[in-house]
């Protein structure tokens, strides 16, 4: 390169990039993912007292990924069988898509409920959300705040304004229930709102009964959509029921437009395989066919058709009586093992004498917590504890041991107790 | 909100019509799936085997992959297409995607938000997979087409291709089948692809491959893949789809990449950043267990090679099936020259039969193709080639035009 620059008639040129024609050359860096990257700095960290507390994902006391002993039975059963790798249809495995259909929503309603089989809940936000930039005239959605890292990319990569509705309130770390029926109410008529329908992340603060009561009202009474994102049924009380609660009640009741993300990436442990649904509630059957010709329209040209095997094993589970048990049963011990580590927490840190509140953790609920913790306070975590969690003071509690929960304690306690 | 009725998917369409068919003499021809000589699908040996590796491994879970995909399956996938020393070394980003749809889908997207100029035009083969349409328009492309079967001949009309790349404003897209061009098997010779190869780099034109069926073309994955290299080799940028669905009949296990060759290794961090940044906000991250059966044949050189002969076995079936075809076809003196069924490469044979030619198949003769004559080889077999030729036979006899 060098030779040919000294060759060209003008002076020597700056160096190869200067030179560069590529199409990209102006493409800009994206963005970091907050979350995927504390994994990588945890990784590259060789403290042997290093805690993840990043990704959501379950891990057993000893610190390790679980496979669930139902979904590996299922697994065995479905292996035994040979089965071929044909495509599956559009809208996935229909055994699949109507037991998770069933479960989410209860016996009710299923005949008017258009469901397809999806990338996980990532995937079902996404066609959910290519359906209302289709279908909805208001183009925007309204999610709380904070809400999970993905939701903004994934609608406005749809081509939906993304707005927010005041949820958190960070004095008492629970609900600020006024604030977010207040801007609820505000919003334009027939507005599509988000709602986490159990264990919201990354706060970990779900509204009580009565809270959800007052929510579905004023979403009644404005005409508004809405939109439930479940990804953690049965993980918040460990009762897939009682989590679900919210959500049959809209359905229930009728009035609003329902539509449901679910994934089975953290309740069965299926992560990877990525297993989930997207619905839509229709007003009746032929209402129902009409919303899946549609929702068809747009799966093809994202990726023609889900994964199977995955959606094999969640089927089996679902739909196997003795399977389903032993999975309702794994479910509420992973949800109760969490429930034992918020507490731990809790103790050690009041054991410890911090003089800050600490309450939030045990009153929070489901996978995450939301610690309070301040940017500045992580980073130290970080570099000085080898504690890692995401810089809005979110901790994945299946992070946490009776291995490590005293060290995390002490490393919580040393960046606060000034 | 009012939601009307969707019009149905024309291929799915057609497999529900064969499904309902139970007339013992039934050939399904339509959906691109291969079938053994008896009519079934075929998990490969390898992919058993590879599944039984991974279930005997004491670690396997179903955690998250990465962004990326798996490392196993993007390497392997990208040694597969572009060959063990090729030029693009060390400038290709390579992710996995859901199978060859997916990669399309996000290669549109990213072509759509990054290339320039911004009003850059989608050109697709006149005739093309029935998907590609709607996923480049999805994603916001102008699509147009560009002449590349000639009906009469039923070959390549290379002319008619040329033409359209030139008279093309300078800079657009063009997706070009890397092999085994689908619906119509007709692939453009090495020396014809040179000539698109230096049109399109005249026009400063953006090749896009979909690359859905190495190995099944000419039952070697080098050749199937000389196309890719050439424009590599030619110092082109491209993007690759690439699936596993059919030649290692993974299809709905959904298993695929998109590649991404550029021209220096500098604008890797922001073409992958960016590539990542769109998959994150599709599906996240693409699905486990295809991805390792597949990384597992990939990287064992042993399954690697066995993988090697069973595609080139599917391929030498279906190129029986041709020449049976074929033979009994002129056996039969049916009209119209029949070449084509031979001189076609790939899962796809451009029949040349008519709308209404199909239409009498399908309810004469309970025999399923798509509109356009579009027969799925594999469908074929020893068991029922005979019929499948006495019904064209008789259909083209008796239904004019």
């Amino acid at each position: 390169m060098l030779l040919s620059a000294l060759k060209s008639s003008g002076p020597l040129r700056r160096a190869p990039a200067a030179r560069c024609l590529s199409a990209w050359a102006q493409v800009e860096m994206g963005p970091p993912d907050a979350i995927l990257g504390i994994t990588e700095a945890y990784k590259r960290d060789g403290d042997a007292r290093k805690i993840n507390l990043g990704v959501g994902a379950y891990r057993t006391d000893a610190g390790k990924p679980y496979v669930l002993s139902s979904v590996a039975q299922a697994e065995q059963s479905i292996l035994r069988q040979s089965l071929d790798k044909e495509y599956l249809p559009i809208t996935g495995l229909a055994k699949f898509t109507s037991a998770a259909a069933s479960l989410a929503y209860g016996g009710d309603a299923l005949e008017r409920v258009a469901v397809t089989q999806s990338i996980s809940g990532t995937g079902a936000l996404r066609i959910g959300g290519a359906f209302l930039e289709r279908f909805h005239t208001g183009k925007a959605i309204y999610v709380p705040g904070p809400t999970w890292g993905n939701h903004g990319a994934v609608f406005r990569d749809c081509g939906l304004k993304v707005g927010q509705y005041r949820y958190f309130d960070p004095q008492t770390n629970g609900l600020n229930l006024g604030g977010m029926l207040e801007d609820i109410r505000a919003l334009p008529k027939g507005s599509l709102v988000l709602l986490h329908a159990c264990a919201h992340n990354p706060t970990g603060v779900d509204p009580s009964a009565a809270q959800w009561a007052e929510i579905q009202r004023v979403v009644e009474e404005c005409e508004h959509v809405a939109f439930f994102d479940m990804a953690y049924q049965g993980f918040a009380s460990g009762d897939v029921d009682r989590d679900a609660s919210a959500l049959r009640s809209f359905v229930a009741a009728n009035r609003a437009p329902v539509l449901l993300a679910q994934s089975f990436a953290k309740n069965m442990g299926l992560y990877g395989e990525r297993v989930g649904t997207f619905s839509v509630v229709g007003n009746d059957s032929a209402e129902r066919d009409r919303l899946l010709s549609q929702v068809k329209i747009l799966v093809r040209p994202m990726y023609s058709n889900p994964p199977v095997h995955g959606a094999r094993i969640a089927g089996e589970v679902l739909s196997d009586p003795a399977l389903r048990q032993m999975w309702l049963g794994e479910v509420r011990e992973m949800a109760e093992r969490i429930i034992r580590m918020r507490a731990a927490l809790r103790g050690e840190l009041e054991g410890l004498g911090s003089k800050k509140k600490w309450n939030h953790i045990t009153d929070q609920i489901g996978m995450f917590c939301f610690t309070g913790l301040s940017p500045a306070q992580v980073d130290r975590l970080a570099s000085e504890f080898h504690v890692y969690l995401t810089r809005d003071g979110r901790v994945s509690i299946a992070g946490i041991t009776t291995g490590n929960v005293k060290y995390l304690a002490e490393s919580i306690h040393n960046v606060t107790k000034d | 909100m009012c939601v009307p009725q969707a019009p149905a998917d024309g291929i799915l369409k057609l497999s529900v019509l064969s499904r309902a068919d139970s007339h013992p003499a039934k050939v399904d021809l339509g959906v691109g799936a291969y079938r053994d000589n008896d009519g079934n699908p075929w998990v490969l040996p390898v992919v058993h085997e590879a599944e039984r590796r991974l279930h005997s491994d004491p670690n396997f879970n179903h955690e998250y992959l990465g962004v990326g995909g798996l490392p196993a399956l993007t390497s392997g996938a990208q040694k597969l297409i572009f060959g063990k020393d090729s030029p693009a070394q060390g400038r290709v980003y390579s992710m996995q995607t859901i199978s060859g749809t997916g990669a399309n889908m996000v290669a549109a997207v990213f072509l759509k938000q990054f290339k320039e100029p911004s009003d850059a035009c989608v050109y697709i083969s006149k005739p093309t997979w029935g998907n590609h349409r709607s996923i480049f328009e999805t994603a916001g492309h102008k699509v147009l087409e560009y002449r590349y079967c000639n009906y009469e001949t039923l070959k390549l009309d290379i002319d008619g291709m040329l033409d359209d790349m030139r008279a093309a404003p300078m800079g657009q897209i063009f997706v070009l089948h890397a092999c085994a061009h689908n619906p119509t098997g007709i692939d453009p010779t090495e020396e014809q692809w040179r000539e698109i190869a230096k049109v399109m780099k005249e026009r400063g034109h953006f090749p896009f491959f979909d690359c859905a069926y190495q190995g099944f073309a000419t039952g070697d994955v080098d050749s199937d893949a000389y196309a890719i290299r050439l424009f590599v080799a030619e110092g082109f940028e491209l993007l690759v789809a690439q699936s596993f669905a059919k030649n290692m009949g993974l299809y709905g296990e959904r298993t695929g990449c998109l590649h991404a060759v550029c021209q220096s290794p500098s604008v890797l961090p922001q073409v992958s950043s960016q590539l990542n940044r769109l998959s994150r906000a599709t599906i996240s991250t693409a699905s486990a267990y295809g991805a390792k059966i597949a990384g597992t044949v990939l990287e064992d050189p042993e399954l690697y090679g066995e993988w090697l002969m069973s595609m080139h076995d599917m391929s030498k079936r279906i190129l029986a099936m041709r020449w049976l075809l074929k033979n009994k076809l002129v056996k039969l003196g049916t009209p119209g020259n029949w070449d084509h069924v031979t001189e076609q490469i790939g899962m796809f044979s451009f029949t040349g039969l008519t709308k209404k030619q199909v239409e009498a198949l399908r309810t004469e003769y309970h025999m399923y193709m798509t509109d356009d004559g579009r027969i799925s080889v594999a469908g074929l077999n020893t068991h029922n080639v005979d019929y499948v030729a006495e019904s064209i036979d008789a259909v083209i006899r008796t239904v004019n035009v």
